[in-house]
């Protein structure tokens, strides 16, 4: 078993953007293991979070620490974006990407992403070009595309949004198993019902501000907070 | 109007008898522009694609005389490679004026900042839409061009097209370093200066319907090429 990058603990981190602080100060802790749905109202900063923790924002202030030296913590991390990024290629190609970042030879990275491919529900259309795919299974590729290389850290920035029941419960069940298999998984969500089912964790935000942090089954039998208690009444937060 | 019937009857007889002299400034036009698009393509893609994924202070600086530089006048760059490689020029010694190298050399000059400002344009949207991916994906400098070159080929091509179209109608500066001289560096065009010059109109146009020939077929060539290969719909 490779050495674990957990737990990734933010100390204050802070981000501003136009002169406007838009997240923070965060300071929290992700252990290895288990599923941490971030939720919060539009604009609470969820992808912000997402996105500094994953090392693709610039953080004004505050530290974000994993554990292990840089190389490894970055090749240990994938990120599967709301709008899936497409690339100019066919889809197994698109799979096999990040293998062939890591030098591995086509033939064996097609193999791989295939399987992969197969995996997650897209046998039938490994061969199209990318851009053919549905909503839904462009989300499917981006998964298979951020599991090849199995990372031990999945962040996911609402992987289910306007997708219908079927792909969504397609998608639960993918991230089901790469839960049970192991992998720290770490998503942002609209859907309270889809935070219920997956989370083990919940992280709350609002206004940028991390408002409440508890287990998934304690958060949805009792929030703490004011904001948290609204929000899943289904009150409109402003 | 007689005057253009009587070009393309010329032209037909020209390609028709497959015309010693003709055939040979053919070849050498295509043996210069090509070796000049090939080398300009080597030279401008990567760098239009470094410009566009990287940022450094000088850049908007860079880009702007680059753009700039697509509009070179050809008679100067022409000038400018004769003094550089005249006898007693800084590079005198390689002998090279006068030569088809030469011509190359003129040629890769003019088109390189057209190569280098397209691929520029095309690569920069193409990372706009691939940037966080990339960049998540933890990619090295070398990775991320070679993606976006790889992934943009298609408008890369059109790229290098528009550099041998440029280079293989361009007359001022390969008129000045080649000199037009007869079966050493006539090309298409300097030979169309010289007809234009005795007033044989008809010989002048003819070869002008044969260079206007050529740079289509070059295009439909390539573009057949690109086209047969999976995954065209992009
Ligand atoms: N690069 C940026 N420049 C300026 N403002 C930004 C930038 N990125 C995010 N913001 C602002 O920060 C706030 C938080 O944005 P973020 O995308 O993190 O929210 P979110 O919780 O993911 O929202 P949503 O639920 O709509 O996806 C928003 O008000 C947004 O306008
Ligand atoms: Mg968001």
């Amino acid at each position: 078993m490779v050495a674990t990058v957990l737990p990734l603990t933010l100390e204050e981190v802070t981000l501003h953007r136009n002169g406007r602080c838009i997240l923070g100060p965060v300071s929290l802790e992700i252990p290895g293991g288990g599923i941490t749905v971030v939720m919060g109202p539009n604009g609470s900063g969820k992808t912000s979070l997402l996105r500094a923790m994953h090392g693709l924002e610039r953080i004004n202030a505050g530290q974000v620490r994993w554990s292990g030296e840089t190389e490894r913590v970055r090749a240990s991390q994938a990120f599967v974006f709301q709008s899936p990024i497409l690339m100019r290629r066919t889809v197994v190609d698109c799979i096999a990407y990040p293998l062939r970042l890591s030098g591995m030879g086509r033939g064996a990275a097609r193999t791989l992403a295939a399987q992969k491919g197969a995996e997650v529900g897209l046998a039938d259309s490994l061969n199209q070009p990318a851009h053919v795919l549905s909503g839904g299974e462009r989300q499917k590729m981006a998964l298979a595309r951020a599991l090849i290389r199995d990372p031990q850290v999945l962040f996911l920035d609402e992987p289910c949004a306007n997708l219908d029941g079927r792909a969504t419960l397609d998608i639960e069940t993918i991230l089901t198993e790469a839960r049970n298999a192991g992998t720290t998984l770490i998503m942002s969500t609209h859907d309270i019902g889809q935070a219920r089912r997956l989370a083990d964790r919940v992280v709350f935000l609002h206004d940028g501000k991390l408002v409440e942090e508890a287990r998934g089954a304690s958060f949805f039998a009792a929030p703490k907070s004011a904001e948290a208690a609204a929000y899943l009444r289904g009150d409109l937060l402003t | 109007m007689n005057d253009i019937a009587q070009g393309l009857w010329q032209a037909l007889i020209l390609v028709v008898s497959l015309d010693a002299d003709l055939v040979e400034i053919t070849v050498l036009s295509l043996r210069v522009s090509l070796t000049a698009t090939l080398i300009a393509s080597a030279i401008g893609l990567p760098l239009g694609a470094w410009l566009a994924v990287n940022r450094f202070p000088l850049r908007r600086g860079v880009i702007a005389t680059l753009n700039a530089l697509m509009g070179l006048p050809p008679v100067v760059v022409g000038l400018i490679v004769y003094v550089l490689f005249s006898r007693s020029g800084p590079f005198g010694v390689l002998g090279l004026l006068f030569t088809p190298t030469a011509m190359i050399i003129a040629q890769v000059i003019i088109i390189t900042p057209i190569i280098a400002s397209i691929t520029h344009q095309t690569i920069r949207e193409l990372w706009s839409e691939y940037r966080d991916l990339l960049i998540s994906l933890h990619t090295t400098r070398r990775q991320r061009i070679a993606a976006l070159l790889w992934d943009g080929r298609r408008a890369l091509m059109t790229a290098s097209l528009a550099g041998f179209g440029r280079a293989i109608g361009e007359v001022g500066a390969i008129m000045i370093v080649g000199g037009n001289i007869d079966h050493a560096t006539r090309v298409l065009t300097t030979a169309i200066a010289l007809e234009t010059g005795k007033g044989a109109f008809d010989m002048a146009l003819g070869l002008g319907f044969v260079l206007i020939a050529l740079a289509i077929a070059v295009n439909l060539a390539l573009h057949m090429v690109s086209n047969t290969e999976r995954g065209a719909r992009w």
